[in-house]
């Protein structure tokens, strides 16, 4: 699969390495180069600098090859933006968006985006744990 | 009617004062504590402190019953979110939002955002309009299929002059309709119209195609 994953942050980083190590084709897209430290020694994919919320930098990164598009960067909004341009302009077949307000999600995948809110998840996680204990 | 407007910034500001003037009913959201107390002390309690993005602050807004949302950040994700969460959670009529990226109106539009204003196509729009030399004029964009309406002026240099519209390697979708010409009443363009230095052109063109027409009428790249 070829896979564009935004946002080079802890969960981006992870996420693309996964990928890779699995033999996918991954393309990583951050504003800032600082974040592609995260990526491990051996990363095969590609790393780019550029605003996923911009239609022309999407372009580059190859969003119109890409079989999925993932929205991780840490701005709930940015990552609404760029999962929209990626599903409604250009079409990709999968898009993944993380929101971390749950109201904010809960309006979003109404809407039709496939979206998964770490609030929700984790707070349901910690709280199966605590009380398995 | 009641207008809420999103983004307490100098836009948002000054927008809210015209509205107030105007007598409509209005309410600034902004996240910044200080940017709330500068409207408290100019204008009485018309700004609420909260993000205007999280459906929680628009419902106690009260954008149920909102006629108009406008989001002035300077951020474009946030006005798009803004204006989704009011339409499609809240039902509100009107949503208008403020873009920074040109390239983003389009964009906007097409996932449900009712009217762009982008600041920097103003200028540009002022601009061409003030110089009447500039050769070539946007006088309307029909944002949705991407057609725009525009005046061109036929300069010396260009290898149209004297050339009928027939023959000129215009962009398959562009139309030349009206030719305006000094001392002449206004005409409708057929193949075999011949054309003049200062000619002016209107002319239909998609947004595409534009840079390819002004340089075959104009010359200039």
């Amino acid at each position: 699969m070829n896979v564009l994953v935004m946002g080079c942050g802890r969960m981006g980083a992870q996420l693309a390495s996964l990928l890779d190590a699995e033999g996918h084709k991954v393309t990583v897209l951050d504003i800032d180069a600082h974040g592609f430290r995260r990526l491990p020694p051996g990363f095969g994919g590609i790393a780019l600098v550029g605003d996923g919320t911009s239609e022309d930098a999407l372009k580059k990164a190859g969003i119109e090859e890409a079989d999925a598009f993932v929205a991780v960067t840490q701005g709930d909004n940015r990552n609404i933006m760029a999962a929209q341009i990626a599903k409604h302009i250009f079409n990709v077949s999968r898009v993944l968006c993380r929101i971390y307000d749950p109201l904010r999600r809960d309006i979003y995948e109404a809407l039709g985006l496939e979206a998964i809110s770490p609030t929700t998840v984790f707070a349901q996680i910690f709280k199966d744990k605590l009380l398995s204990m | 009617m009641y207008i809420i407007i999103v983004g307490g910034g100098t836009v948002g500001y000054y927008l809210c004062e015209a509205l107030l003037n105007e007598g409509h009913e209005v309410l600034v959201l902004d996240k910044d504590a200080a940017k709330c107390e500068r409207f408290g002390d100019d204008m009485g309690s018309v700004c609420m402190r909260g993000d205007g993005c999280e459906a929680a602050t628009l419902a106690q807004a009260g954008a149920a019953r909102a006629d108009v949302l406008i989001a002035t950040t300077d951020e474009d994700e946030d006005n798009l979110v803004a204006c989704q969460v009011a339409k499609y959670e809240f039902g509100v009529a009107r949503t208008l939002a403020r873009v920074n990226n040109p390239k983003n109106e389009m964009i906007f539009k097409k996932l449900g955002v009712d009217r762009t204003i982008n600041v920097t196509n103003l200028i540009l729009d002022h601009i061409e309009g003030d110089l009447p030399t500039h050769p070539m004029v946007h006088l309307l964009t029909m944002m949705e299929d991407g057609t725009e309406i525009v005046e061109v002026r036929v300069r010396e240099k260009s290898t149209a002059v004297g050339k009928a519209v027939k023959d000129l390697s215009l962009p398959p979708d562009a139309v030349l309709v009206l030719l305006i010409r000094n001392g002449y009443k206004p005409q409708t363009v057929i193949g075999d119209t011949v054309l003049e230095v200062n000619d002016r052109i209107i002319a239909l063109t998609p947004t595409a195609a534009e840079d390819v027409l002004r340089k075959e009428l104009t010359g200039l790249d």
